[in-house]
């Protein structure tokens, strides 16, 4: 099979997960916040077809609305990521001197801060009284404010090459202007490394999210996330006595493979 | 004849008593839970170190477990005067430490002296710090000390149960003990062995001395499922404390190891902030200063469910600050935590708040809707949180629920008293209502919902301050019971603390062990160490 072939399928898989989440409402016959109380760690069955969780919540709704959370926030947050990181990183190589030097000084700063720790504190201090929706948002906004500095340094190092390069040398030399350079020169010849970086950041984001909801600080209850259904594989005898508990860990690794396999080839990138 | 008779009989009785003789010895393996602080007991403050004070000191008081009720150990008697100031204790003679120092009056008067020195920071001796001034402790004799508080003690001779006599002359120090056994060989963070102790004055009814097991190896193990796993291969034979998840799976595999203690001292419980000084909206301090409003919570809150789902029907609903097994302490006329949505809404309309459109509205108009707040990773709590935040819908309530980690949550419960509601549980280690003192107390800083008051803010929070300290000062336990009684009845009237449930004691004991008695009080499962004995166990393989 071909890596073009490969791609399409992958993209394919992803549009419908995507779509899934998208139309959670339309798709998951229940609320996913709906206990059904008398049927606690039920098996799949036609009524619940993943079965229910441990408060008698249908399983498959909340796969279905923790997709959406989790598929439409995470590459927002990506974005927001790649976005400092392209502008800031983009100007550090360009500019160079001072300005080099302190955005890769934040940068480094922000890398040896344990991003975990920090995320802790910061929702620590935010408000209590948000709405479970307000504090998904929060959570990814955060993600995407401190998950910068390594897609910066790559961004940094790429246009940097670009400054010494000889046909931005003749731009420059044939009268060439500092925004036109920058739109038709030096963006154009960045933006695989910027497709790259927002690629990656979306798995990273979606673990991330997933680890955070592990230690209870993710996104809040009554809202699924693929981060709050993983926690339900803590107990490991629990899930090899209910197999479709795996539902919620094989979608998670179904979509980073599938963006793994999108992401352009390094010949494709060089 | 008669006499070959009874020569006869008694060898078929020594024959029948032999597999009995061959169960003693053997090595009793179970976990600690984390890494003990100290061998000393009088510096004892954690779980860990507290087993193993359990299972080496000596004491003169030994409440037990069982039946609740205080029995003889190294005292043959004691008394306490009317004043409740002075204890006189008669000590056991010809009893020696591990080491073969002799047990006198003057080893129970260093112990006092070192448990009261204030530089010893001493937990254990901070529950006799009644007053002002020194503690006398005089031993006119041998076998006799008395012991002088500067001011009185309620429930004093209990206290005794945790005070585990020193050696004033013995070279090992505290390594030196009167317990069952001795530590015998301790390895960081890997295991703690304890071996018999040959001189332990104890034995059974048959004169057979006491413990019957040889030694008890304690593994340091932290984590549960690991200790589960061990238990399961056999090499561990016993686990104090499971989760109502653990217990339910374990049961269905092997019910025969399974013991279910009954309901535990513990709660888990909600309250709301009355801090008058909390940054929250006014109307929202005015809802939970509403004694129609926590009591509506109450009422809306489903317990048979919570009980049923998040424990897997291994706890009870709970009344209030005593558990049910507390004998003697629990107020046998409290009600029955009612679960009634429609009386908590009619309630709640008494209160001035009213249902619209499936909402429920403040006179002003606001929505009611708060935030609760838990710690992160207590899987249990959050399963309950989720579980309220359902039944308060009922009654158009919004609940938001919140988990932080646990410097954060204590950081705003508090110091910032940044929050609406709070659900934690209540560790009750003692029977004794002084040990709550902290809790009803208005000027203590864990009365947690309006903590450090000057002055009692209401009339029913300086009604309970007096009654507490009234029982504290009272003569006679009956007189005691009465007030910690009315104390009981207003918690339960004013709902400060709406509580939740009572977890059941769960435990696993292997077959191997013979004579376990789980029981409610701590330490759960090996309470009665001394008359356990160990044999083959076919279900878990043979004891190793």
């Amino acid at each position: 099979m071909t890596r073009r072939r490969l791609r399409v399928i992958c993209a394919a898989v992803l549009c419908a997960i995507f779509g899934v989440g998208l139309f959670a409402s339309t798709v998951s016959p229940y609320s996913y916040a709906r206990q059904f109380r008398e049927r606690p760690n039920a098996a799949p069955s036609a009524s619940h077809l993943l079965g229910t969780d441990s408060l008698g919540r249908d399983l498959f709704a909340r796969l279905v609305y923790g997709t959406r959370v989790s598929l439409l926030l995470a590459p927002a947050a990506a974005l927001l990521a790649t976005l400092i990181a392209g502008v800031f990183g983009g100007l550090a190589g360009l500019v160079g001197g001072w300005c080099e030097k302190l955005v890769l000084a934040a940068a480094d700063l922000s890398m040896a801060l344990p991003l975990l720790f920090v995320l802790l504190a910061l929702r620590a201090v935010l408000p209590l009284d948000i709405s479970p929706i307000l504090s998904v948002i929060a959570t990814f906004v955060l993600l995407g404010l401190l998950g910068w500095p390594s897609s910066l340094r790559v961004v940094w190092a790429t246009t940097r090459n670009l400054r010494n390069s000889d046909f931005l040398l003749l731009a420059r030399a044939t009268g060439c202007g500092r925004w036109r350079m920058i739109v038709r020169h030096v963006f154009p010849n960045l933006r695989p490394v910027l497709f790259a970086q927002f690629w990656i950041s979306i798995p990273l984001f979606v673990l991330t999210e997933a680890t955070l909801s592990m230690l209870g600080l993710g996104v809040m209850e009554p809202l699924p996330s693929w981060g709050n259904l993983l926690r339900g594989l803590e107990d490991i005898s629990a899930v090899s006595a209910n197999l479709w508990r795996l539902a919620p860990l094989i979608l998670l690794v179904l979509v980073v493979i599938c963006f793994q396999l999108i992401l352009p080839a390094q010949e494709e990138t060089a | 004849m008669s006499s070959r008779l009874k020569n006869l009989a008694l060898i078929a009785l020594l024959a029948f008593a032999l597999p009995v003789r061959a169960q003693t010895g053997g090595e009793l393996h179970f976990c600690l839970h984390g890494e003990p602080k100290t061998f000393n007991p009088v510096l004892v403050d954690d779980e860990p170190s507290e087993n193993i004070r359990y299972l080496t000191g000596g004491v003169l008081i030994r409440l037990n477990r069982q039946t609740q009720a205080l029995d003889p150990a190294l005292a043959t008697s004691w008394k306490v005067s009317r004043d409740r100031r002075t204890i006189t204790f008669h000590l056991r003679k010809g009893i020696y430490f591990s080491d073969g120092t002799p047990f006198s009056s003057e080893d129970v008067a260093y112990t006092m002296r070192l448990l009261m020195d204030p530089e010893t920071h001493s937990t254990t001796g901070d529950a006799f710090r009644s007053g002002e001034g020194a503690v006398q402790v005089r031993a006119p004799g041998p076998d006799i000390v008395v012991i002088t508080f500067p001011a009185p003690i309620a429930g004093l001779e209990r206290l005794f149960d945790q005070v585990a006599i020193l050696s004033a002359h013995s070279p090992k120090k505290e390594m030196a003990v009167l317990g069952p056994f001795y530590v015998a060989d301790y390895k960081a963070g890997s295991y703690v062995l304890l071996q018999k102790n040959q001189n332990y004055w104890k034995h059974d009814a048959q004169g057979h001395a006491l413990p019957y097991i040889d030694s008890v190896r304690l593994d340091i193990q932290r984590n549960r499922d690991i200790e589960l796993l061990r238990f399961r291969r056999g090499e561990l034979q016993l686990i104090n404390r499971l989760d109502a998840e653990q217990f339910d799976r374990l049961q269905q595999e092997n019910p025969v190891v399974t013991k279910n203690a009954g309901t535990g001292l513990d709660a888990e419980e909600l309250w709301f902030n009355q801090v008058p000084a909390a940054p929250l909206p006014e109307y929202k301090k005015a809802w939970f200063r509403t004694k129609g409003f926590r009591k509506a919570i109450s009422m809306a809150i489903n317990r048979a469910d919570l009980c049923r789902i998040v424990y897997a029907g291994y706890a009870k609903p709970a009344y209030g600050p005593v558990s049910p097994s507390n004998q003697f302490w629990f107020n046998k006329s409290l009600e029955d935590p009612k679960y009634d949505p429609q009386a908590a809404l009619r309630l709640l309309a008494q209160a001035g708040f009213r249902y619209e459109n499936e909402s429920l509205k403040d006179r002003a108009g606001n929505r009611v809707e708060f935030t609760v707040v838990t710690n992160s990773g207590n899987a249990a709590r959050e399963k309950i949180a989720t579980m309220i935040q359902q039944d308060l819908t009922q009654v158009g309530i919004k609940v938001n629920v919140v988990t932080l980690d646990f410097p954060s949550l204590i950081e705003r419960i508090t110091r910032t008293f940044d929050y609406d509601a709070c659900i934690l549980g209540l560790v009750n280690t003692d029977l004794d209502p002084n040990g709550q003192m902290n809790v009803w107390l208005s000027s203590s800083e864990n009365h947690q919902w309006n903590p450090s008051q000057k002055a009692p803010a209401t009339s029913w929070e300086a009604e309970i301050d007096k009654l507490m300290r009234e029982q504290a000062a009272a003569a006679t336990e009956k007189e005691r019971k009465a007030k910690f009684d009315r104390v009981q009845q207003i918690a339960a009237e004013q709902q400060p603390f709406i509580y939740l449930i009572n977890k059941d004691v769960l435990l696993a004991v292997s077959p191997s062990v013979i004579g376990a008695v789980p029981v409610v009080l701590n330490p759960p499962g090996f309470w009665n160490v001394e008359t356990l004995r160990l044999g083959p166990a076919p279900e878990l393989g043979v004891q190793k």
